[in-house]
């Protein structure tokens, strides 16, 4: 029986011809990252242990983005932790105030992760690098204690559904989009413990940032992780940044899926994913009329750059509706200074957005644009569960972009086209 | 190993926002944690949970973030077991990693109701529900992960 993408990089690293699902294995790791959330427990159970040194500080990853520029005494005592363990063990790549992005855009913008990667992250939305071609999995701070200690975490070889993809885009339809769709078709628990590869000619016509974006949701219907196939386009992204070298991993002819989906993407329309899961997702034409007091625009789903050019495109020479306060979160610095060069900076601040140095912030209701009770926010991030931004009587709908953008200026859910 | 207390119930989907909100996550010691355990899902939990309680839920406990901040805000509030139908993988993991005993069993999660007196036998998996006087078999651990329960969490099992 052949394996599927995600079997090969598990099976190379762990030293293994093959494997198949459902078995127990110990695999080398290539990163082991955390946030300033997830590292200090990391460190307190690292420390606790007796652990004296770190398997390779070249391949540790700390970035400070959740609750930075700190946003209390106690959030700036753990940022203060992790950067004295960092220092303490000369962690490679420390990642603070000013050099930080939000991890899962600045780690791969940096070229610090690759295809063929396997990699664990005390954060969820660790399954980001599957867009390179990585296996990439979300885990707790004591498997990244003990990854960093040992440079080794187990796993169960996870069966896996492929989503076959054709066709292209349509305008104002993104990768979030996609995701959106799926998610809503498969459940919040329709990939448990399973990953969704995605394949098929269809790859070509989604843009990297666009895969980032898809991938980044995989935790959303459950699954371990989210991966792509390696083509030029993941290829063309990775050329000048990598900084290790890295390798292309295909899927055996006869490798077995639990099920198999053939999307084709001409048929996806603009998706919103209502309170308070994600699954919950209805195409804008099904949305009916849903005010909203913030749109927040940024995020490790969509605070690329062309998320923000996509912003920049529909906020252009309009003004945001008097009622609502439209954020929005450029994810890296270079994101931020891209924004400024390219004119997108003076489109928003003009149209009445506010534009925030990168950080998670209000995504998981840490900072930056917390809703009170009864509020309504669209958002481009990823989670809508009972709290996340704020008062457990707010709401969050999740959507693209576009849909955010667009409806920041008419103060109600709406599709781009109605303001194009 | 045994664990006995009574039943806090809920549905699907019960993700670790609504355990442990991120507003908290600001601290990560544990017993701040607990005064604020399920407080978005069950403002009532931590004024009426006790020493030994048992939380039991439907499919995908646990959903969400990775944060262990959720399972050890449940440890610390005294809960001596979690029973559900599933888990999200990532805290099954943070449960095992950090000493959280928890238990898949479909039947337990359908019959057991809020109150409930239940009572856990880990070595065999037996769950007993004393109210109803029924008894529920647990999915039993695969020896590798057994193994880390038995050495008391992850990191004593690598050391």
């Amino acid at each position: 029986m052949g394996m599927t993408m995600t079997q090969k990089i598990l099976a190379a690293h762990a030293g293994l011809e093959s494997v198949k699902a459902g078995q127990l294995i110990n695999c080398k790791l290539d990163i082991v990252h955390g946030n300033d959330v997830t590292t200090p427990v990391a460190i307190n159970e690292f420390n606790k242990a007796g652990f004296t040194k770190v398997f390779d500080k070249s391949k540790i990853t700390m970035i400070m983005d959740h609750f930075t520029p700190n946003k209390d005494i106690k959030s700036a005592a753990n940022s203060k932790q992790c950067r004295e363990f960092a220092s303490k063990y000369d962690i490679d790549y420390y990642y603070d105030v000013g050099e930080m992005g939000i991890e899962h855009a600045l780690l791969p913008e940096k070229g610090i992760v690759g295809a063929g990667d396997c990699i664990i992250g005390a954060d969820s939305h660790t399954c980001t690098y599957g867009a390179l071609g990585a296996f990439s999995t979300g885990v707790g701070s004591t498997d990244m204690a003990a990854g960093m200690a040992t440079g080794m975490a187990w796993f169960k070889v996870p069966s896996a559904i492929k989503f076959n993809l054709t066709g292209k885009l349509n305008k104002y339809v993104m990768g979030k989009d996609v995701i959106l769709h799926i998610i809503g078709m498969i459940g919040v628990d329709g990939a448990l413990y399973k990953s969704m590869e995605f394949v098929g000619d269809g790859l070509k016509n989604l843009s990297m940032d666009d895969r980032l974006s898809m991938a980044n949701m995989a935790i959303e219907a459950g699954a371990k992780n989210g991966i792509f196939a390696v083509d030029d386009v993941t290829i063309a992204y990775m050329k000048d940044r990598c900084k290790r070298p890295y390798t292309i991993y295909e899927a055996d002819p006869d490798a077995e899926y639990e099920a198999v989906y053939d999307i084709d993407l001409s048929t996806i329309k603009p998706t919103v994913a209502f309170p308070h899961l994600p699954e919950n997702t209805r195409t804008i034409d099904e949305v009916g009329e849903v005010k909203i007091d913030q749109s927040v625009i940024g995020s490790c789903t969509n605070g690329r750059l062309e998320d923000m050019a996509m912003a920049a495109e529909i906020l252009k020479g309009k003004h945001v509706h008097k009622d609502v306060r439209c954020i929005i979160i450029p994810a890296t610095q270079q994101i931020y200074l891209d924004c400024i060069k390219l004119g997108y900076m003076e489109t928003f601040i003009k149209a009445g957005c506010a534009v925030s140095t990168p950080t998670c912030g209000p995504c998981l209701g840490g900072h930056m644009g917390i809703l009170a009770a009864g509020e309504k926010a669209i958002a481009t991030t990823n989670r809508n569960f009972v709290g996340r931004m704020g008062h457990p009587d707010s709401e969050v709908y999740l959507s693209s972009p576009a849909v955010a953008a667009a409806s920041a200026i008419t103060g109600k859910i709406s599709s781009p086209e109605e303001v194009m | 190993m045994k664990a006995s207390g009574y039943v806090h119930k809920y549905g699907d989907n019960v993700d670790t926002d609504v355990i442990i909100p991120a507003r908290y996550l600001n601290s990560p010691d544990a017993k701040e944690l607990a005064q604020h355990c399920m407080e978005d899902i069950d403002k009532d939990f931590v004024k009426n949970v006790k020493q030994g309680d048992i939380i039991v839920a439907a499919e995908n406990f646990g959903c969400g973030s990775s944060r262990e901040h959720a399972p050890i805000s449940i440890k610390a509030s005294g809960v001596s077991c979690v029973i559900a139908s599933t888990f999200a993988r990532i805290f099954y993991r943070n449960a095992i990693n950090v000493g959280l005993p928890i238990l898949e069993c479909k039947e337990a999660s359908q019959k057991i109701e809020k109150g409930d007196k239940v009572e856990i036998d880990f070595d065999t998996g037996t769950i007993t529900n004393v109210t109803k006087g029924e008894t529920y078999q647990a999915e039993p651990f695969p020896e590798f992960i057994q193994n880390i329960i038995n050495k008391g969490g992850l990191l004593n099992s690598i050391k």
